[in-house]
This record gives C-alpha cells, structure tokens and sequence, in this order.
C-alpha cells in the first residue's frame, strides 16, 4: 500500500470521514472536521503506525492531508 | 413552598427489557424477564454469572460513528434514551426556549469501560498512549454535557452520583429546577453501562451479586423472596422529560403523570449496609408523601428499591411499614427489579418510569420472580402476576450505598384536579 493509502486509512478511521473526502488539499479540521482532541489521537495513531516521534511543534504543522504526507516523506518514511 | 407543578411527558428507554417505552412498559407487566447468561464480558471469570444487558443496540447506527467512537457505553445509552424521550415529548425549539431547558442525568460510575480499556493501555504501552478521549469519556457528568449537545438544551446541567440513587436524585434536582423556577423542562434520568471487569470483580467481591441462579437467569432476581441471594447487575439509561405544569398544558403535552413530591435523606450509619429498620427509607418516604400533600392511606402503590439482597429487602420492608403505618397492609408493593435487574445509577429513572405508566394504565406490575416470602417480608409484594388496580398516588424507592435515600411521589395526572 502507498504511504497516501496508509495514511488516508487512519485519517477515515480516526475521523469517521468518507475515503473521497480525504484529498491531498483537504484541511484536518476545516475540511474533516477533525477537533484538538481528535488531532492528540491522530498524531498517536501516526507516530504509531510509522514508528516515530511528532513533537508538538511539528504536529501543529501538519494542517492538511498533504502536509502529513510530505512530513512523512521528511522522516524518510516512504511506504 | 413553589405552587409550580411538574409533570412528565416524555419518556424514553434502553433497557433489559426493551428499548422503546412500550416494550418496556409491556414485558414489566407480563413479568417477562430481560436478564440473561451475562455475555459482554467472559461469566467464567465472575461467581455471579448473569445479568440485565442491553441487546441490539447499535450506537454507530442510532447516533453516527463519531458519536460512537467518542463516548463511552453510559453516554451512548442516556444519547439514545434521552432522544426517545424528547421526541416522545413533542418538544422542539419553537415550544421550549433553549435557555428554559435543563439536563441532569445520574450515573453511579459513568465510563468504567473507558477507563479500564485505557488504563489497559496506559500499563502496556505507557501513560503517553492514553487516549485525548479518556477523561471526556470516562467523566460522569458526560452524558449530561452530551445531551444538551444534542437537544441544544442550555438550562442547569448537572449530574448527580450517589450510587444507586443516582438517577432518583437527579429526578429530585430536576423536579426542584422547575419549581423554583430555573427551567421549565428538565431532561433528566439516569444511565449506567457496568457490564465489566472491574464493576462485576468489585461487587462480586462484596458478595453483593446473586450466585446462585446462574443457570436460570430468568429467576435470579427475587426481590422479598426466600431464596434471593443478591443483586442482578444489569446496564442501561431511562430519560424523563419533565415539564412545568401550566407549560405543558399550553402547549398541549400529552401528560403521562404528576411528580407530586420529593423526599431525601441519609442513614448516615454504614457504607453499604441500611440503617436498622430502615429509618432512613422511611424518613425519605415520610418527607416525599409531606412534599405531596399525601397522607399514608392515600398511597396504593409502592414501587420498591428491592434489590432481592438480604439486607435491602429486610430493611426497606421495615421502612414501608414504618413509612405508611396500617396502611402497609393494603398498600401495594413490587420491585420491578425482578425482570430488568437493578440498573444501578439508572434504575430510579427505571423505575419511576415504570411507576408513572402504572398510574397512568391503572396496573401495577408484579415482583415477577417472587415465590415464597422471605423473613421479615410480609407486604403484598403482587407475586408473579401484574394486578388491575386504579390507583393514585404511588410512592418509588431508591437507595444508594453511603446511605442515601430518595423517595419520588407520584400521582396520576386527571386533568384539571
């Protein structure tokens, strides 16, 4: 699976959102409705899945599906 | 003392016994029990092996997959009840201004199964692992935050957490909210969801479960029976809309009963166990039938806390002797415990649900299980079957571990009276 795949798969189910909804653009909370406390839980489901450590600094970069992938990327996480 | 009056007219319920009122209403006087093998959670691992679960309820489906995934199994509960409840009423924002409209539900515990599931995880992987859900769903005074969510209801919110009385209390505050004149609507019930390991472990462990009907879990509530050998732990939340009298007339509710009078007190005596001869009990009852206007003789009908333990039993027959006088002898008592088991912090909504449809139909519903009377159980405790009764004025129990005692007096509601 694409690393746009795994990550699209948690934000549906952390968020409850539709998989269409989830686009490159799409904006955690504006768009996904996604609140504070829903973002605590998903940045855990990340660091999880990818094994890694998101400072509160970098998790509060991470404002849309896009940004999540390319802060991945940056970690050198590819798939 | 407010001449306000409180009536109710909307009911809503999930329960052991049904998830619609009627259901409820139909299965409580057919004396159909709702308890079964306990299955949400292993029973081998328990000496007490049955209890009153909630079936076919699917929070994903009645309330959305958000509201499913972030609130425990009560809060799920009391959503559900309490949206029954406010369509039943007939309320909406055009008929009850939002500000006017007060929530307050009990709950013994609140989310136990949150807790412990996260406290699972905070163990295995660390308390950084815990959940930004835990604590908004483990609170107890959630599904009171939630459900004015719901409704958009803005009035006093609040929950009240006294074990077993829990919900009568918050019936209590509620009927107190209206008639001093801080709302003119209260949401109010109660909800408990403690099918787990903890709940079942703890009273277990205080020998306050039946064991010794786990193979016929249809019998193993007896409430004043001779073989009753404890409680049976059972789930589930039952909403009350109550309704400032001339509010709801003007509107043109449809009026179930009256909620005549409160009584409350404490034993202040022991942790768990009653008062001797219920003095407690019989304080609440006596303060309730004086907050009502009642004199003993005009109750017909008691609906019990009866909790089919020894003690409980024992004590609150004590209290309704006490209470009601010569009337005890005539004066109809049941516990409906008997088919719904005993819900904990929502089994006074129970059954002062139970108690108002039983004004309201003329039939009182029967201690279903009841066969022989226990020591010191010598009521009319309407065994097995329910009786056709025109009664008037009935009187519902509560009691809860520290002591505390609520009595809700009822009357059926007759229109200009």
């Amino acid at each position: 699976m694409s690393l746009e795949n795994r990550i699209a798969e948690i934000i549906v189910s952390r968020l409850n959102v539709k998989p269409e909804e989830v686009t490159d653009s799409a904006n955690l909370k504006d768009d996904l409705g996604a609140d504070s406390l829903d973002m605590v839980d998903l940045m855990m489901d990340l660091e999880d899945t990818f094994n890694l450590k998101i400072s509160d600094e970098e998790g509060n970069t991470l404002q849309t599906v896009g940004s999540v992938v390319s802060f991945l990327k940056t970690k050198g996480i590819e798939a | 003392m407010s001449d306000k009056r409180v009536v109710i007219t909307g009911l809503g319920v999930f329960s052991p016994i049904g998830n619609t009122t009627s259901e409820a209403w139909e299965n409580a006087v057919a004396g159909k029990s709702g308890v079964r093998k306990l299955s949400r959670i292993d029973p081998e691992l328990f000496t007490s092996q049955v209890a009153g679960e909630v079936r076919d309820f699917d929070p994903s489906e009645l309330l959305g997959p958000k509201n499913a995934r972030r609130n425990d199994r009560y809060t799920q509960l009391a959503m559900a009840a309490a949206e029954q409840a406010w369509a039943d009423s007939g309320l909406d924002e055009e008929s009850a201004d939002p500000e006017r409209v007060g929530v307050v539900i009990g709950s013994g515990v609140g989310g136990m199964e949150t807790f412990e599931n996260q406290h699972a995880i905070a163990l295995d992987r660390g308390p950084r692992r815990i959940s930004s859900m835990f604590v908004p769903m483990m609170i107890s005074n959630m599904a009171a935050g939630q459900v004015a969510i719901d409704l958009n209801a803005k009035g006093p919110n609040f929950a009240t957490v006294t074990a077993c009385a829990s919900s009568s209390h918050a019936i209590a505050s509620s009927v107190d909210a209206i008639r001093l004149g801080r709302a003119d609507v209260m949401v109010t019930g109660g909800s408990e969801a403690p099918l787990t390991m903890m709940s079942i472990g703890g009273f277990c462990s205080m020998k306050a479960l039946c064991t010794t009907f786990n193979d016929e879990p249809e019998k193993a509530s007896r409430p004043f029976d001779k073989d009753r050998s404890g409680f049976v732990i059972a789930e589930g939340a039952c909403i009350l809309v109550l309704e400032e009298l001339e509010h709801a007339i003007a509107r043109g509710a449809h009026i179930i009963a009256e909620v005549a009078g409160v009584g409350m007190s404490c034993d202040a005596h022991h942790i768990t166990a009653p008062a001797p001869g219920g003095e407690g009990c019989a304080r609440a009852m006596k303060m309730a039938m004086q907050d009502a206007g009642m004199n003993p003789e005009d109750v017909d009908y008691v609906n019990a806390h009866g909790t089919s333990t020894n003690l409980n039993d024992i004590n609150e027959t004590a209290a309704i002797r006490a209470a009601l006088g010569a009337q005890a002898d005539r004066v109809l008592v049941s516990s409906t415990k008997s088919v719904h088991g005993h819900m904990l912090g929502a089994t006074g909504g129970m059954e002062i649900m139970l108690t108002a449809l039983a004004l309201k139909n003329g039939v009182v519903p029967p201690t279903a299980t009841h066969e022989s009377p226990g020591e010191g159980c010598d009521l009319d405790y309407v065994p097995g079957t329910a009786r056709k009764a025109d009664i008037q004025c009935a009187l519902s129990n509560s009691l809860g571990f520290g002591g505390h005692n609520v009595c809700i007096a009822l009357r059926k509601y007759k229109g200009d009276s």
